[in-house]
């Protein structure tokens, strides 16, 4: 099956032996960002790709999956880890499948997110950059300023922006997370 | 070169100076060619510009910042500065950042002393480092036995990266990480496997990436230099040997652009640890009784020359194709001294009936820097990158760059790194049928009917959609040739496959080449290391071993279970002489078992001497260390067998004398008798019943010799035998 490009030409996706770690619709949205660059410059759906393979395996990169999109898009595999390594938005070890980010930065600082981050240690039992027992949240980071300063405190959960936090608001959110 | 047009040039200002530049190059071209020098890290002249050292900044007027020299374009009336304070202050500024994480351990870094890194910091660096912060550490990557690593000193050039992507082929080193997390790497711990990977031990410039075997062994400064030729394959890479009280320490590139450029394989700069291998031959040996023990020069030389004038005309002589020129030349005087006309340096070949139609010189038939421009290209029997790394390399940057059409047809599938038109597979016992396939595809595509003479084979044959794509790809542009590789040398077919070949790429208009196996076989045809040399025709390397002759003289690293195409027939031929003298550099266990006499040579690297390459290029070299114990270089042992035989002319006082003796004698007979003598397309009358049958049976590794196995010193180097490839070979 190959993949229509934007200049109207073809691709025809990898059939390595990994490529099977990757679900039909994992497949079905790289097509699509495939199709949007010319026949031959598959290698601009990288990024993309990784995005939607780490929502596939709940929040982190393997070596295996890597290699099932660098085999997918026909890349030396080097090429697909230097992406993966390179942006902070990829976990490339195991983590917990919600990711957290607290703001630390000025606004933030400023308005107490110091005081967030510390509530959200105490209250999963984890330090920043690890993750609960039963793998539900990773506390990401000290996130730097993510251009919400109006809303500061803030703190992002899975790519959504969650502003004025209060502890008891900081609770709810957590405890949504399944 | 072509004198370039004025409009194609542009004029600019270098430190005051105008100077003219090509359109489009970098203003480093610019500086470089008019002696400014500009510092440099991640720039390379074989590597594509990456911009990501920073040392090359430079001043251009009206620029608002420093740019780099390796990426910015001349540009007319542009005014460069390379020593303004500007400049100077924008390099130091850079150098101060790039010691920033860096070490600074050079007196435990064996890259001490030839360090870029470490040359430009004494022009560029502060004495005082004002970085009081801890020092990143980066743990070390296993990059297999050839390269060792120690990547704290990285300073992330990525030249070893874009040799990978670029030169090799094998994108297998990256960048991970970012910022202060950067690394090189492969990410996921592996082997750097490719037969050219040691190169980027020469590209990094500072210590970082170096060669394993030679860690720890020395000091660059303590080491003197002798420039050298490659023994191992045609193509005649030129290296230098570095040198440490006697020994041979390591061995790097020599640049030659028209043959090497600035590379050498991997199997060229770690193959000198076998020089020193445990059953190195030291001092003559002597067998009576069955016994063996250690003897002088004379009582040696004496036994040798007594059992070979007894012999006379049926003496055998079997000389390495790696030998030096002026070994062969003497082998060859030294046989037809004797009244016998057996002799041969072709050891793996098994069928020799080409041999009829005349004398040729297995040469490649095209200088190597056309190969750079070739269109259309046939390579027939070879694994071209395992037998000529180099050569493929060549291939690949045609390929590559000039989108040459490459096809390939071998006993396996290979993995090229580069875009191959067509592989087609076949088994060795249908190698002919396959290249009468071949032969009618070509016929079809070029519209040039087959002669007359193969009308017998092609009639009723329809070329398979494979053979169309590989006819397609040779008839590709106008510069189109044919290449017979090891692997059909040592058919048993060879005659009919030479023959084929031959009409294939007369149908194409292309040059027709062989890839003869040796460091220099072009040059033991040239010496007529061949039983077709002389007044009457003799007995090839394979006859004189099923007709046994009464002796034997073997001369080089020759070990007959791994070197000569019927070890079976040479075992009993051995067994059977009167007397088997070996001038070699090993006692191997199988020569102690069949010789009568051991000569102690000099092997590569330990005598002065000539090789002529596949092209045809004489290249002499004046030798790098001495040989060991009482081990003499090989045409001085030839030099008084040939006076102890009472042969006229043995008198030579350098290998010079003897090199230039040869040269006069070959300008004398035609003064074109250096250059190639091309097969041509006659095609045996026969094929010897059951040859076909009997290619079935051989294992594949007695036609596809693995790349580190092919002559005695890399059979002995424990580097080369430790890497992947050769133990997938030892397996095969």
């Amino acid at each position: 099956m190959s993949v229509l490009t934007s200049d109207g030409g073809q691709f025809v996706p990898g059939d390595g032996p990994k490529v099977a770690l990757l679900d039909a619709h994992t497949r079905h949205e790289i097509d699509g960002w495939i199709g949007r660059f010319p026949a031959g410059r598959q290698r601009s759906a990288t990024l993309s790709a990784l995005r939607f393979v780490q929502e596939q395996n709940q929040g982190f990169l393997t070596p295996d999956l890597m290699d099932a999109v660098a085999e997918y898009l026909r890349l030396p595999s080097i090429q697909v880890y230097e992406v993966a390594t390179f942006y902070s938005m990829f976990e490339t070890h195991p983590c917990g499948r919600h990711h957290v980010s607290v703001c630390t930065n000025i606004s933030c600082w400023l308005n107490g997110g110091e005081d967030i981050l510390a509530h959200c240690e105490r209250k999963l039992g984890i330090k920043v950059g690890e993750s609960t027992a039963d793998g539900r949240i990773f506390l990401k980071k000290e996130e730097e300023c993510l251009a919400a300063c109006t809303g500061a405190p803030m703190m992002m959960v899975d790519h959504h922006f969650h502003e004025h936090l209060t502890p008891a608001k900081v609770d709810q959110i957590l405890d949504e997370l399944k | 070169m072509a004198a370039q047009p004025q409009d194609d040039l542009v004029n600019l200002e270098v430190d005051g100076k105008p100077v003219k530049a090509r359109k489009g190059a970098m203003i480093i071209h610019a500086t470089d060619a008019h002696g400014a020098y500009v510092p440099r890290f991640c720039y390379h002249d074989k590597l594509p510009v990456a911009a990501n050292c920073r040392m090359c900044l430079v001043e251009v007027e009206r620029a608002p910042k420093p740019l780099p020299a390796c990426a910015t374009p001349v540009s007319e009336g542009m005014k460069v500065f390379t020593k303004s304070p500007v400049a100077i202050g924008a390099q130091k500024a850079t150098m101060e950042f790039l010691l920033i994480n860096h070490p600074l351990d050079c007196p435990i870094c064996d890259q001490g002393g030839e360090c870029e890194l470490q040359d430009l910091a004494l022009g560029f660096g502060r004495d005082i480092a004002r970085f009081n912060e801890r020092k990143r550490v980066v743990k070390d990557k296993d990059l297999g036995p050839l390269v060792s690593t120690d990547m704290t000193r990285c300073i992330h050039c990525t030249r070893c990266v874009r040799f990978g992507q670029d030169i090799a082929g094998i994108p297998e080193l990256g960048t991970t990480g970012r910022g202060e997390h950067m690394e090189i790497g492969t990410y996921v711990e592996k082997a750097v496997e490719h037969e050219l990977s040691g190169n980027i031990i020469d590209l990094c410039p500072v210590g970082a990436l170096n060669s394993k075997p030679f860690r720890y062994q020395g000091r660059s400064w303590e080491m003197t230099q002798s420039p050298l030729i490659a023994p191992h394959d045609g193509l005649g890479t030129n290296l230098f040997g570095h040198v440490l009280r006697g020994r041979l320490k390591r061995v790097v590139p020599r640049d030659n652009d028209a043959v090497n450029e600035t590379w050498i394989a991997d199997r060229e700069r770690f193959s000198y640890e076998g020089l020193l291998a445990d059953d190195r031959l030291t001092k003559p040996r002597l067998r009576e009784g069955g016994v063996w023990r250690e003897v002088d020069w004379e009582t040696a030389l004496g036994a040798a020359a007594r059992g070979l004038a007894a012999a006379g005309p049926s003496t055998g002589l079997l000389a390495h194709p790696s030998l030096t020129l002026e070994e062969l030349h003497l082998a060859s005087r030294v046989a037809r001294g004797l009244g016998s006309a057996n002799l041969d340096h072709r050891l793996r070949q098994r069928d020799f009936r080409g041999d009829a139609h005349g004398a040729s010189v297995p040469a490649l038939g095209l200088p190597l820097e056309a190969v750079d421009a070739l269109s259309g290209l046939l390579v027939i029997g070879s694994h071209l990158r395992a037998e000529l790394p180099l050569l493929a390399h060549r291939v690949r940057k045609a390929a590559v760059r000039a989108r040459a059409q490459v096809a390939f047809f071998d006993l396996a599938a290979r993995e090229y790194r580069f875009p191959v038109a067509a592989q087609i597979v076949a088994a060795p016992a249908d190698w002919m049928r396959g290249l009468v396939g071949l032969l009618s595809a070509t016929a079809e595509v070029a519209g040039v009917p087959s002669g007359a003479a193969f009308s017998a084979l092609t009639a009723g044959v329809t070329p398979s959609e494979a053979d169309r794509a590989a006819a397609r790809a040779l008839c590709t542009g106008s510069n189109r040739a044919v290449w017979l590789g090891a692997m059909a040398l040592r058919h048993p077919a060879y005659a009919e496959l030479q023959a084929l070949a031959a009409e294939i790429a007369r149908l194409a208009g292309a040059t027709l080449g062989t890839l003869a196996e040796g460091g220099n076989a072009v040059g033991a045809a040239l010496a007529a290391v061949t039983p077709q040399g002389g007044d009457r025709p003799g007995l090839d390397a394979l006859a004189m071993l099923r007709s046994p002759q009464r002796a034997y003289l073997l001369v080089g690293a020759i070990e007959p279970r791994h070197d000569l195409a019927d070890p079976a027939a040479a075992e009993a031929a051995f067994a059977g002489a009167a007397c088997v003298v070996a001038i070699t550099p090993y006692a191997s266990e199988e020569l102690l078992r069949c010789a009568h006499v051991l000569l102690p040579m000099a092997a590569f690297a330990e005598t002065s001497g000539t090789y002529v390459n596949l092209e045809g290029r004489w290249q002499s070299h004046p030798g790098a260390i001495a040989p060991p114990g009482e081990a003499r270089p090989g045409w001085k042992v030839l030099r008084v067998l040939g006076n102890l035989l009472q042969l006229p002319g043995f008198d030579y006082e350098s290998s010079e004398q003897v090199r230039d003796e040869l040269r006069a004698r070959l300008d004398a007979a035609a003064p074109s008798a250096a250059a190639a003598v091309l097969p041509t397309a006659v095609l045996p009358t026969t094929l010897p019943a059951g040859a076909l049958d009997a290619v079935a049976q051989l294992p594949s590794a007695v036609l596809d010799v693995p790349m580190y196995a092919i002559d005695a010193i890399l059979r002995r180097s424990p580097a080369l035998q430790a890497t992947t490839t050769a133990r997938a070979g030892a397996e095969a």
